[in-house]
């Protein structure tokens, strides 16, 4: 600590270069961190709890339904714990805007998601309600949704009998236990099924719970083995890899657009790299005069690396403020199928790791040149 | 005259001692370059991606979709009400029929050249009214379906992007398999993603019965929309949204829009670093000429003559960046062909990044607002310094 002197008054020799400096690192760090959370948003890194969960859709594609009866088929197979099913039920709230995913789904559709939390009596309730929809707690919150609203939901893909827009009486919530995924409707399939107006007996997809999440891929081999040159073909994956086949589908786009960022990155830090590199050329006389006053290379070299240290994390912590005020901006603003650009606590990790492994690049020429001085030119250059 | 002349003059001498201070206005070069680039690629994306969707929507062509429905996967209507609204007035006709069709529209999945995973690919049953309605379409290979037959066209951004879409090729739909026999352009819009197969070899293939997803008519002419707007009101049964097919893609484009204002915000971001990093070269740059500006000022050039001088300079570096940062985007993306997810049909549209004359222009007025931020501060601290004090730093 006793240094700190000498490492301050080489930050405080040009205050506005440090200052520049700063804010140039601190831009190149905003951009680091939205370059990784739109990462996340296009990879849609999300972190499913179950692994022991498959999903059945049709090999023709995934929006085309699936008959009832391959759910007793597929229960026949050893291993499989409970098969539910589900159907994408599109439909409107209010406005187009307002979207969020809705699922028409039987009674203990809840059972395979054990990581849901959900509110109490909410289950018995959707089993007694026909009209019955269990939401994610933040979309309760978001349009501010209590227990007995009715929901209204204008129909696209499914239009009701006789036509008119769907209602729903709203019986429970649900938090997720594991991650922030809590924004998408349950609603009743019974009611669902009977008053739609075509395709009744067809779900969309199935969901199978596996005993032992490591023979998933033998059952999904095993599933698919069953409908094979029938009708209905089937396409099993794990829920994982289901949700990145979406991600690999909106896929060009977002390496594109994370290879202009991490491009941008670069350039700004190499371009500080410069300036830190010509502040230490510039003081070759002053590290000199410490050097012919006795202070030990290696010293100096810690001086030089010390001030770069300082200058890059100051300015990886300025960016990731910025950014975490600048963030509720885009909030909200679903790319593509899933994930939104957020603001998480790994960008905060990360971004400081890079900040050190920026601060010992950038740091490191300067530093070792400093160190390797001849004191008399040093002096000389006076 | 000679206030010019004078500018100029030491414009010249700055510019020439540049070679010397290489390193330092490489800096403001390559920031600025890196700024413009990023921006330019990132709206040439954005203007692909909307210009091939909202191309393929005319003035003079009405999309029906049922009520409530915002995309065509999402919607469905009845061969009836086809047949009701084709009596509407303002439709257009040929040989006394009128041109209106309806069309199927599905996705199924396909891999992708070189992917791991499916990826979905539209498919459109259509009749062929569609082709009379929609003359842009044009087989550039082989030949177009026969009607009544399982054959199908493929689109030509399709059949570049996808695996097994040669003529001649076959694909698996169910129990059956349905053949390629030519590939089609269509002006570079959205149907050059998709395939095309007659309607009811369509509905037979996804079991749609006798129903479609959407309508397509051609008006007599774009003023006759709400012809077939009241027309279509006066039955009080049809639950049908009637809207012109240019505002129809206009919508579905609205993931262009995004990509446009990310790619905005990340240029300006970019650029603000830019700009500290030029600010920081200006600085040492004056910093180290502050003798020869003070012999300058000593021999009687004026300080607002060193002003411009150095602002010129800077916005000289600023120009070169801009420009080499608009052809490194145009040289890398230009042209460069991607498939996404695009609109609310979760389908995939292929589109090519577009570098316009607009984008560059945008690009190019960064530069110089990086230059003349850059310039302005450290030319004005560098043309007041007292004489004296600047003389005396030899």
């Amino acid at each position: 600590m006793k240094y700190w002197m000498i490492v301050k008054s080489g930050i405080n020799r040009k205050k506005i270069r440090t200052f520049m400096t700063i804010f140039s690192i601190a831009t190149a760090f905003l951009l680091f961190s939205l370059g990784r959370s739109v990462a996340v948003a296009f990879n849609s890194e999300v972190d499913f709890a179950g692994k022991d969960r498959l999903i059945v859709v049709s090999r023709l594609a995934f929006t085309e339904s699936l008959p009832m009866a391959h759910k007793n088929r597929i229960e026949t197979v050893e291993g499989v714990d409970t098969v539910v099913w589900r159907q994408w039920f599109g439909g409107t709230y209010k406005e187009r805007q307002n979207f969020f995913p809705k699922w028409p789904v039987p009674d203990n559709y809840f059972d395979v998601y054990p990581e849901w939390e959900l509110s109490e009596g909410a289950e018995e309730a959707f089993s007694r309600n026909i009209t019955g929809m269990i939401v994610g707690k933040d979309l309760a919150d978001q349009f501010g949704w209590k227990i007995g609203d009715r929901i209204p939901i204008i129909a696209d893909i499914w239009p009701k009998k006789g036509g008119g827009v769907w209602e729903f009486d709203l019986v429970g919530t649900y938090t997720n236990k594991t991650s922030n995924e809590q924004d998408e409707a349950f609603i009743n399939w019974k009611y669902f099924d009977e008053a739609r107006l075509y395709e009744t007996g067809r779900p969309g997809n199935y969901i199978v719970k596996i005993k032992n999440p490591e023979q998933a891929e033998s059952i999904a081999k095993e599933i698919d083995e069953l409908f094979k040159n029938s009708l209905d073909e089937t396409k099993t994956s794990t829920e994982e890899a289901f949700s990145r086949m979406f991600a690999e589908q909106i896929g060009n786009i977002g390496l594109i657009i994370n290879s202009v960022l991490a491009a941008s990155f670069f350039t700004i830090l190499l371009l500080t790299g410069n300036t830190m590199s010509q502040a230490v050329r510039e003081r070759t006389p002053e590290l000199g005069a410490l050097k012919a006053v006795g202070f030990p290379d290696r010293l100096i070299m810690l001086f030089v690396l010390a001030e770069s240290f300082l200058l890059c994390v100051a300015g990886a912590l300025i960016g990731v403020l910025i950014a975490y005020l600048l963030f509720p901006m885009f909030s909200g603003v679903a790319i593509g199928f899933s994930g939104e650009i957020e603001f998480s606590i790994s960008i905060v990790i990360s971004a400081i790791l890079v900040a050190f492994i920026t601060a010992l690049i950038s740091g490191v020429l300067p530093a070792l040149s400093a160190m390797r001085l001849n004191v008399v030119d040093a002096l000389r250059k006076n | 005259m000679s206030f010019i002349r004078q500018v100029l003059l030491v414009t010249n001498m700055n510019l020439r001692s540049i070679l010397e201070r290489s390193g330092s206005s490489l800096v403001i070069i390559v920031g600025i370059a890196g700024s413009v680039a990023v921006m330019v690629s990132l709206l040439a994306m954005a203007e692909g991606l909307s210009s091939t969707i909202s191309s393929t929507g005319e003035e003079d062509r009405v999309i029906i979709l049922r009520d409530g429905s915002s995309s065509e996967l999402s919607s469905g209507v009845a061969m009836t009400e086809l047949d009701t609204v084709s009596s509407s007035p303002g439709i257009k006709s040929i040989d006394g029929e009128p041109m209106i069709a309806g069309e199927l529209f599905a996705i199924i999945d396909l891999k992708k050249k070189g992917a791991e995973s499916t990826s979905n690919l539209p498919i459109r049953g259509v009749q062929p009214a569609s082709f009379k309605i929609r003359p842009e379409i044009e087989i550039v290979e082989g030949r177009n379906f026969t009607t009544g037959t399982a054959e199908i066209i493929v689109g030509k951004g399709a059949n570049n992007q996808y695996e097994g879409l040669e003529i001649g090729d076959q694909i698996k739909v169910r129990d059956s398999f349905a053949t390629v026999v030519g590939i089609f352009s269509s002006n570079g819009n959205v149907h050059e993603s998709e395939i095309w197969a007659d309607l009811a070899a369509a509905q037979g293939l996804f079991r749609r019965g006798a129903s479609a997803s959407s309508m397509i008519l051609k008006l007599n002419s774009p003023d006759s929309f709400d012809e077939v707007g009241l027309f279509v009101e006066s039955y009080p049964n049809l639950e049908l949204k009637v809207q012109s097919e240019s505002d129809f893609y206009e919508n579905q484009s609205s993931g262009a829009d995004l990509i446009k204002v990310f790619g905005q915000v990340v240029g300006y971001i970019m650029a603000i670093g830019a700009v500290f990093a030029a600010l920081n070269t200006m600085y040492s740059a004056v910093s180290t000429r502050l003798v020869e500006i003070g012999t300058l000022r000593a021999l009687g050039f004026k300080g607002t003559t060193v002003l411009l001088a150095l602002l010129i300079e800077a916005l000289l570096l600023a120009t070169i960046g801009g420009l080499l940062g608009g052809a490194i985007a145009y040289l890398l993306f230009n042209g460069y062909t991607v498939s996404t997810l695009a609109g609310g049909s979760f389908s995939q549209t292929a589109f090519a990044f577009a570098v316009t004359g607009e984008i560059i222009q945008q690009g190019l007025t960064l530069a110089l607002f990086v230059g003349f931020i850059g310039g302005v501060f450290p030319a004005w601290n560098a043309a007041r310094r007292d004489i004296t004090e600047a003389l005396r730093s030899i």
